[in-house]
């Protein structure tokens, strides 16, 4: 009894600081549309800028106000970062703000270090809940209890604000469907900037109060953000009391589940986020997302398959990237081939993300799949590259097959957010299934066969591969079934219309792009001689959407120029300078106010005409 | 920039074809390939580069290896293995390096270790504290120069064994290196002292601990003893809260690392008297090969030096002590060289040994003090690495033996 009651106000406690941080999120998310990757990065200024105060100005006037001040700068940065950059992107296509925001992560990353220095930073404990209170005869921590009684008044200030002024109003009408507030003569700028000020001060907030019973250190956002998601996800896009009950049925679960399972913390909310979005697909309070009518526009130009020039020139490219041993050494070509590597990674995100509409937030699932398919199929069962690059995508499709199945039920963030879940217990699988797996250690010895064993040589094996199987992902684009996948995606309705069975139609498509990820796997499994979990994490997942939303989602050969640039820029960035994140964070800002439809698409933007000319035939 | 990295191929090679034609023309520079996780953990790899640059700079002052002066070149690896592996790649294929250094995260010292095997190149690993590089997935191309795993354990289950706790609990990180030393730990501590009982155990997510819920946890199976091994901003986080909670009252904590300046001293003010630990009590090491270094390293860097320093130093030390033995780049003459070579380290004479490429350097355990509202170590003593080590015959079936 005594330890229920004290788990009970543990997980309270964390799921008070949770929430904060989640409903800045979730609102910004209803209001705006915008997957915010920078949450976690406002999140961690929070808690640098709370230390700085406190640490300087103490007592209890200069610790409160260092906690409140730091809220409120956090939410200013907030302001200005919407005002100076999201407010140009808005008419981008959907998820393309995400880069923005990523982008910002990574300068913040690097900002932090310079400001504060690698070391964690101790902050100082809150004047007057220092100490502990006596709670069913145990020593309980009464900051503690003071956030467990901050959760709800801030639920109650937010509700306040959503039900109780104009402005609330708005914002929860804008939740519902913007595009009517609009209508109705809302300037929506302010409203943005509002929405998003509030949430990014929510996750200062949550970032100061997390300081004075924690580290301070820069990997603070990095831990929080994912989390988050899944909060809201739980909870329901948009919804505050959602964020509220989502972080508490987190936080206990977990404060209960490590009582039994002491293992489980690491895989328990997605665990937990799986089962709510297969049974209940919109959160627990969220409701089905209102028609696409603000993103349907996006497509603007009909997709061609490449003409007579087209081909030709596409051959010609391939024939030069064949000749590249000639000029490049060793390194050169393992970099070469490590791109290729991610174009045909890119290209089967695009199938899925651009050409079916499904953005997923976990496809490295299926490159990590084929990694351990290949890896597994030369250690466990001895057989040679060839067959382990065939076993690599075939483990890659099982999984695609099971985890799509579920997957292809949702839409949108949901879909999204589903599929991470799943990379997420994959990730947990090989992390933690140490006979098989080796762990976290990962697999040794996967190297090519001696007839492949020089980098020119893998670089072509490499290259053919790739190729044939973009090529092949072209052909599904143009094919009829390419064409379903598409009026799929356009208008569920319609498409169901003229007999198109959507849910198969994505399942296969969700099959066909992990199978193209998981000889991606296969190969870089061989490039690299080892396979680690990494390899499936969230960050894989993001870099190819990043290089996906870098091409360019309303192009077809958008992801092949977004993983050549990315991946060849973050390699030598990494190597020619200490603050590689900082540059990078910068040119992706710059690229995404410079090229708003993607590198690759720009050179149809701005897309006017040839809206005009798309939605004619229509 | 796809010009830009032909370009930089075709100089690498044109260099590496003029430094190829025999050891009479290559320059008059032996350059290190060194790999570590910089943008990943600064919090040891500053420390540790400033070390490391010292070791060079002292080296290269007394006229270098063979009137030869070290150059070092750097990567980063972002705490990634497959990272790892390419800037690796380019370190032997374009930069022509002599051998590969480094490294901090368990992962990424086997991701280099099984690249060093299959390119036959020798790599030198500092940090990486799993028993896997040296033993089960040893091989003859890997030193290790710092403690590992088994040997950190078995000098904490040495003093663990003196308390007269018998339940005890453990908390650790939920990975490979958590694992592992909670496993040693308890087989090495079970054999001395057969009485004791293990009656709880707990693994948060490395950076996400839950301290609270995983303290209580821990209270409610009342152990007399917890076993610790979070470090970094999930330690700060598990020793606020069981200060507040009393958790550690009445209790004996032995804990993996938390003597290390780089975890010791983020806790400040809020530091838990009496807990032993290993570590490095900088401030405390009297012999005249600390001293040297230490002074070098105040006038240097005006800062006083981490664990990480003492590697990255150490670990350049050895390297030049193992080209100066085999006179020669040649990888098979270093391996031989480096097998049983002897070097300094600011822990006094080392050597790697022949029977698994671990170095001998030891660790210092400890008692954890407040003082001045600071960290510190009070009733320290060295352990060489080597005394705290598995019998001969029992190493050679740890380790693959062809």
């Amino acid at each position: 009894m005594q330890l229920f009651v004290i788990q009970l106000l543990s997980g309270l406690a964390s799921a008070a600081s949770l929430f904060l941080v989640a409903s800045g999120l979730s609102l910004i998310f209803g209001v705006t549309r915008i997957v915010n990757f920078a949450h976690g990065a406002f999140y961690m200024l929070g808690a640098y800028i709370a230390f700085t105060l406190t640490d300087r100005f103490s007592g209890p006037f200069g610790f409160w106000g260092g906690m409140v001040a730091a809220a409120i700068a956090v939410g200013l940065i907030g302001a200005a970062f919407e005002m100076l950059l999201l407010r140009r992107i808005y008419r981008a296509p959907e998820l393309f703000q995400l880069l923005a925001t990523f982008g910002a992560t990574l300068v913040v990353e690097d900002l932090v270090l310079l400001i504060w220095g690698p070391d964690d930073l101790l902050a100082p404990r809150a004047p007057g809940l220092a100490g502990a209170v006596m709670v069913v005869g145990k020593r309980f921590p009464s900051y503690d209890l003071f956030l467990i009684v901050l959760g709800p008044v801030v639920l109650g200030l937010l509700w306040l604000i959503l039900h109780r002024t104009r402005w609330g109003v708005l914002v929860r009408a804008a939740t519902q469907d913007r595009d009517m507030v609009a209508a109705l003569g809302v300037n929506q700028k302010w409203l943005f900037t509002g929405v998003f000020a509030l949430g990014a001060l929510l996750a200062g907030l949550g970032g100061a109060l997390e300081a004075p019973r924690g580290a301070v250190n820069h990997a603070m956002d990095i831990n929080i953000i994912v989390e988050i998601f899944v909060v809201v996800v739980i909870g329901g896009l948009g919804s505050i009391e959602g964020a509220f009950v989502a972080s508490i049925l987190v936080s206990l679960v977990n404060a209960f589940g490590i009582l039994v399972l002491p293992r489980i913390s690491l895989v328990l909310v997605f665990l937990l986020m799986a089962v709510v979005l297969v049974i209940r697909p919109w959160g627990l309070f969220g409701r089905k997302e209102g028609a696409a009518r603000a993103s349907g526009a996006v497509v603007v130009t009909p997709w061609r398959p490449l003409d007579r020039n087209g081909r030709l020139a596409a051959l010609a490219l391939v024939a030069v990237a064949a000749l590249l041993p000639a000029v490049l050494g060793p390194y050169g070509l393992a970099v070469a081939t490590e791109v290729a590597i991610f174009v045909l990674f890119a290209a089967s995100l695009h199938l899925l993300a651009s050409v079916g509409g499904l953005a997923s937030f976990g496809h490295a699932a299926f490159l990590g799949l084929g990694c351990y398919g290949a890896a597994l199929a030369m250690k466990a069962l001895g057989l040679s590259m060839v067959p382990a690059l065939i076993a690599g995508p075939l483990m890659a499709v099982a999984g695609a097959a099971i985890i799509g199945w579920f997957a292809v039920k949702l839409s949108g963030v949901y879909f999204a957010m589903l599929t991470l879940a799943f990379a997420q217990i994959l990730w947990s699988i090989a992390f933690q299934w140490v006979p098989v797996t080796g762990g976290d250690n990962g697999l040794l010895g996967i190297w090519p066969s001696a007839w492949v064993a020089s980098p020119a040589r893998y670089y072509w094996l490499t290259l053919a591969l790739v190729t044939l199987a973009v090529a092949g992902l072209r052909v599904v684009i143009f094919s009829p079934f390419g064409y379903a996948l598409r009026a799929a995606r356009d208008s569920d309705l319609r498409a169901e219309a003229i007999g198109i069975d959507r849910r198969l139609v994505q399942w296969r498509a969700f099959m066909i792009a992990g199978m193209s990820a998981g000889l991606a796997g296969a190969l870089f499994a061989f490039l690299k001689g080892s396979v680690f979990p990494d390899t499936m994490g969230v960050s894989t997942s993001i870099d190819g959407l990043v290089m996906v939303l870098l091409g360019g989602v309303e192009t077809v050969s958008g992801p092949i120029i977004g993983a050549v640039f990315y991946k060849t820029l973050s390699i030598w960035l990494v190597n020619h300078t200490d603050y590689s994140k900082l540059v990078l964070g910068l040119v992706i800002i710059a690229l995404v106010l410079v090229f708003p439809a993607g590198v690759a698409g720009s050179f149809r933007w701005p897309g006017a005409r040839a809206k005009a000319r798309s939605r004619a035939p229509a | 920039m796809k010009i830009m990295t032909a370009v930089h191929a075709l100089l690498a090679a044109a260099s590496v074809s003029l430094a190829l034609p025999g050891p009479a023309s290559a320059a008059d520079t032996i350059k290190i390939g060194e790999i570590n996780s910089y943008s990943g953990l600064p919090s040891f790899t500053e420390p540790y580069r400033k070390g490391w640059q010292l070791a060079i700079e002292q080296v290269n002052a007394k006229g270098g290896v063979d009137g030869k002066k070290l150059e070092v070149i750097s990567k980063d690896d972002g705490g990634k293995p497959a990272d790892a592996v390419t800037a690796a790649n380019e370190l032997v294929s374009d930069d022509g390096v002599a051998l590969l250094a480094g490294t901090f995260f368990s992962n990424v010292g086997l991701a280099v270790a099984d690249f060093a095997k299959q390119k036959k190149v020798l790599f030198v690993a500092g940090e990486p504290l799993t028993d896997a590089i040296t033993w089960s997935k040893g091989n003859r191309y890997t030193f290790r120069l710092r403690p590992s795993n088994y040997e950190q354990a078995a000098m904490l289950a040495d003093e663990a064994a003196k308390l007269p706790a018998k339940r005890w609990s453990t908390i650790a990180p939920n990975y490979e290196y958590g694992q592992s030393a909670v496993a040693v730990f308890k087989k090495l501590l079970s054999a001395k002292r057969p009485d004791i009982q293990w009656v709880a155990e707990q693994w948060p997510p490395q950076g996400k601990i839950d301290a609270g819920a995983v303290l209580e946890a821990i209270d409610a199976a009342k152990p007399d003893a917890i076993l610790n091994v979070e470090f970094g901003a999930d330690l700060v986080k598990l020793v606020r809260e069981g200060n507040t909670r009393g958790t550690f009252q009445g209790r004996s904590v032995v804990s993996f690392l938390t003597g290390e300046p780089e975890y010791l001293d983020p806790l400040k003010s809020e530091t838990p008297a009496g807990w032993i630990v290993t570590g490095y009590p900088w401030y405390d090491v009297k012999t005249p090969e600390h001293e040297a270094f230490l002074k070098a390293y105040q006038d240097k860097y005006h800062d006083y030096p981490r664990l990480g320093s003492v590697v990255g130093y150490s670990l350049m030390n050895g390297i030049a002590a193992i080209l100066a033995k085999a006179g020669s780049t040649d990888t098979d003459k270093m391996i031989a060289a480096a097998e049983g070579v002897a070097f300094d380290t600011p822990f006094g004479p080392v050597t790697f040994r022949a029977i698994d490429h671990q170095s001998t350097m030891g660790a210092f355990t400890g008692k954890t003090a407040l003082k001045d509202g600071k960290g510190v170590l009070v009733d320290t003593v060295y352990h060489k690495g080597s005394d705290f080590m598995p019998s001969d015959a029992e190493v050679k079936t740890l380790r693959p033996q062809n």
